[in-house]
């Protein structure tokens, strides 16, 4: 018997004798996925340090003071003396996002509702692709289409230009719909089976069940969705540039021309000199915006922990 | 008023509610074809722009988007394969761990004009590339990463573990499991992700505007030698896209038929755009038959 | 004791803080089939896994104690486990064949090890096809995919792909378990078959499987190894009273 098992052995032997090879595969391997993944962390380091570095530049050289920038009113770049107020804008991208999202929410509520309690056959085969076709147009096209219809529209509805706060958020609200409706959607799919059940066995109607049980239940997803939604309008750039007509004023209405950061900065990026006070003034326009960044993906990672509890 | 009567009143809201943004939907398409797709002929996409005259065409552009489009694709893919296999096989349950999924989730939500801000900074200036195709696909990368990362690591998710464990059974390293075991396998939802992904980077232009630049120089389209200067292919040559080129002619265009021309390229971009997204459906299908199925 | 291909000793497998599997020693002797039979949870199919360090891959899982094959322990942190599972082949219980062709999907193994020549590998997957009794039915669509096949086949095509690298030892885990009846008794009699060559160890929760096939019979109870005989012996005349009680369809 000892024979056999030396001859299993040796059967064996010249396969593996090729010890080392899978070591050094792995090892390139993990080289090459390790050095993915450290790119992706210098590649946010270096967005951080970089924009931080010209955009603190005003502050620390002393010609522009932080309270100044924040809250100062007047936007006067190449006047004698330069004001850097940037209050107008970050007034004009708080209140396109927040209104975009005050009138996209309940929209989006509504379609994932109907998708998932009223018509879910209909809904998956018609509604959900149709909104994640809007998701994939791009916003050059959205700034085209509110140029071009949303704009005519409020100048002949209403007083003023058309051009406005009210334009930027329309605009916006259908571009972040679908954000809103995809996540609402799957929260209320992903909800127990039972706990619907539940309700309608106690006779509820099934308003009632949404209003009562559905709804309160998906709250912080909901919620999440909607935050997104307001940091990729706060984020946006074209589309509402495009529409807004970049006066860089705080609007007495809707209807009046403003501005938002992204605006200003698309604007006169390109003809600043690098290095000027000007220049280094818009780069802190996108530190802010940075900012803001970091600030919505802290909120959304704050809902996210409330769903999972 | 009775809760049946509520329930009613809502269950009517909510329909309607869904019946518009149908309605929204439907028109903004209508909208955008019927304007646009009266522009559109072969003229229109092959000739170069005209900047204060009647009938200019989006030939260079179109060719440049395509092109953008290549260069970031053949960029991001490698890196964002490499990166979601990471996430997905070898990231431990640890701080680490948690601090890259911070940082994929931080780089996908940044503005694309940040990243084309960034761009400008870095790759544009510091890297002295200057505004070429390069430094866009650069910036399209930073922009498209994130997604191509989250799409790897799902779809490495959805693979039955049985298949892994039968690669490492055969005594193969994890690595060989992983590429030549697992990836055929989540390789059709990854397409598919990858073509809906390129229909995003096809459309964007903010993160452009500073990196491709808003230019094109006259092109030769009968030098394909890409070291050329005036020849489509040489990466270094700055490049307006097809989207930059609709913000250009809303915000500043002189030609008389420029809303003519905003509408026809809107169209061809949305068309792009629906092609890019029955072209993922129809693609995932076809190699999800093709590699489960006989011939 | 000569006979004995590998045998365990003390081993203990803990999820976290749960011991699934609880100091077990085992000797496994060559060429025989060794079937490992309890309730669901019993913890054998945990012990299987631990035969080849599968349970690596389980986040949280820790393993004491000695696994010994070929005179080495392959718990020893120091082992090579890429080089040990070669020798170890293994078979699940759902059919998992790779999504390539038939001959792609035996073939891919022994290339990996460094056998390139296609006459020598059509060789092998030949051979191991008609191990498993599987050339007659494929031998002219062995470019088709794998997952073409019917699940019977699939699980065959599966057992032939681990013979493929040249194992000392098939592990299976309830191999049959998720096939129609005509395709276990196919499976059954390849086991018969392959246990003149090859030293098995099956996971099983049908006993008249067991005790149709094995030559030695392990009874796991909540993660103890409660009796270890003969099949003949166990099934007839089992020594322990839980085990009768098991056997005879009192619990479990």
């Amino acid at each position: 018997m000892q024979a056999t098992t030396s001859k299993v052995r040796s059967d064996a032997s010249p396969l593996a004798g090729k010890r080392p090879k899978h070591a050094r595969e792995e090892l390139r391997g993990r080289i090459y996925i390790y050095f993915c993944v450290l790119l992706m962390i210098v590649t946010i380091f270096s967005i951080v340090y970089f924009i931080a570095s010209r955009g603190l530049a005003p502050f620390f050289s002393g010609d522009v003071g932080i309270g100044d920038m924040l809250l100062g009113q007047t936007w006067r770049p190449e006047g004698a003396p330069a004001a850097f107020g940037a209050f107008p804008f970050l007034f004009g991208s708080f209140a396109t996002s927040l209104l975009a999202a005050i009138i996209s929410a309940p929209l989006g509520f509504c379609a994932s509702i109907f998708m998932t309690e009223i018509m879910p056959k209909f809904g998956r085969t018609a509604l959900q692709p149709a909104i994640e076709l809007l998701a994939g147009i791009p916003s050059v096209v959205y700034g085209f289409v509110g140029l071009s219809v949303v704009v005519p529209f409020l100048r002949n509805n209403f007083p003023g230009q058309g051009i406005g706060i009210l334009a930027g958020a329309i605009v916006l609200s259908i571009m972040i719909l679908p954000t809103i409706t995809t996540i609402a959607t799957d929260s209320l799919r992903s909800l127990p089976h039972g706990l619907k059940e539940g309700s309608y066995a106690l006779g509820a109607t099934r308003w009632q069940t949404i209003s009562r049980i559905v709804l309160p239940t998906t709250l912080p997803s909901l919620l999440t969705g909607v935050v997104l939604g307001i940091a990729r309008a706060f984020g946006e750039a074209l589309a509402v540039q495009m529409v807004i007509g970049n006066a860089p004023v705080i609007p007495h209405s809707l209807f009046e021309s403003a501005t938002t950061l992204t605006s200003v900065i698309t604007l006169e990026m390109g003809n600043t000199t690098s290095g000027s006070l000007h220049n280094n003034a818009l780069w802190s326009l996108a530190l802010m915006l940075l900012i803001m960044t970091f600030l919505f993906v802290f909120v959304v990672r704050m809902l996210e922990r409330r769903t999972k509890r | 008023m009775s809760p049946r009567t509520v329930d009613r009143i809502a269950t009517g809201v909510i329909c309607a509610v869904a019946a518009l943004i149908m309605a929204v939907l439907v028109s903004l398409l209508g909208f955008l074809l019927f304007r646009g797709v009266r522009h559109i002929d072969f003229h229109f996409l092959t000739s170069v722009p005209q900047t204060i005259k009647a009938g200019g065409g989006i030939g260079p552009q179109l060719f440049n988007s395509l092109f953008l489009l290549v260069l970031t694709m053949i960029i991001t893919i490698p890196l964002g394969i490499g990166a979601g296999i990471y996430m997905s096989e070898y990231a431990k349950p640890n701080r680490l761990t948690g601090f890259i999924r911070l940082v994929v989730e931080v780089l996908s939500s940044f503005p694309s004009i940040v990243v084309g801000l960034f761009g400008l900074l870095v790759i544009v200036n510091t890297f002295g590339l200057g505004y070429s195709l390069l430094s866009g696909a650069l910036a399209l990368t930073v922009f498209n990463l994130p997604m191509m990362v989250r799409l790897t690591e799902q779809s490495l998710r959805s693979v039955p573990r049985e298949q892994k464990e039968a690669g490492l059974a055969l005594g193969m390293s994890q690595w060989k499991t992983i590429r030549s075991v697992m990836l055929p396998v989540a390789l059709p939802s990854i397409v598919t992700g990858t073509i809906l992904a390129a229909g995003r980077v096809f459309g964007e232009a903010a993160a452009l505007l500073f990196t491709a630049g808003m230019s094109s120089p006259r092109l030769d389209f009968t030098d394909w030698n890409p070291l050329h200067p005036a020849s489509p292919l040489n990466p270094m040559r700055p490049a307006e896209t097809l989207a930059v080129h609709i913000w250009k002619i809303n915000s500043e265009g002189l030609a008389p038929d420029a809303p003519q021309i905003a509408a026809g390229a809107s169209a061809v971009l949305v068309i792009m755009v629906l092609l890019f997204n029955l072209g993922a459906r129809w693609f995932g299908r076809v190699l999800y038959r093709k590699l489960t199925a006989g011939k | 004791m000569n006979e004995q291909a590998f045998y365990t000793k003390d081993l203990s497998v803990y999820y976290g803080e749960k011991q699934a599997v609880k100091k077990i020693s085992m000797d496994f002797p060559d060429r025989q089939v060794v079937a490992l039979i309890g309730p669901s949870g019993c913890g054998k199919s945990t012990f299987l896994r631990s035969l080849n360090r599968m349970n690596d891959l389980i986040a949280g899982c820790r393993i004491e104690g000695e696994v010994w094959i070929g005179g080495q322990n392959i718990c020893d942190p120091a082992t090579d486990v890429v080089s040990l599972r070669q020798k170890i082949g293994m078979v699940w219980q759902r059919p998992n064949p790779f999504h390539k062709s038939i001959y792609e999907n035996i073939a891919f193994g022994p290339r990996y090890h460094g056998i390139r020549g296609r006459k020598e590998l059509d060789r092998i997957v030949e051979d191991c096809l008609r191990k498993t009794a599987l050339w007659d039915e494929v031998k002219d669509r062995l470019d088709q995919s794998g997952l073409a096949l019917s699940g019977g086949q699939q699980q065959r095509l599966c057992i032939a792909r681990s013979l493929a690298v040249k194992p000392r030892i098939l592990l299976m885990d309830e191999p049959a378990s998720a096939l129609d009846p005509v395709s276990t008794a196919k499976i059954e009699e390849l086991i018969g078959e392959l246990k003149k060559e090859y030293s098995i160890v099956i996971v099983t929760h049908n006993m008249q499987q067991a005790a149709r096939i094995s030559d030695r019979t392990a009874f796991f109870f909540l993660g103890d190894l409660v009796e270890y005989d003969d099949t003949q012996k166990m099934f007839t005349n089992p020594s322990r009273k839980s085990t009768d009680d098991y056997l005879s369809g009192r619990f479990g």
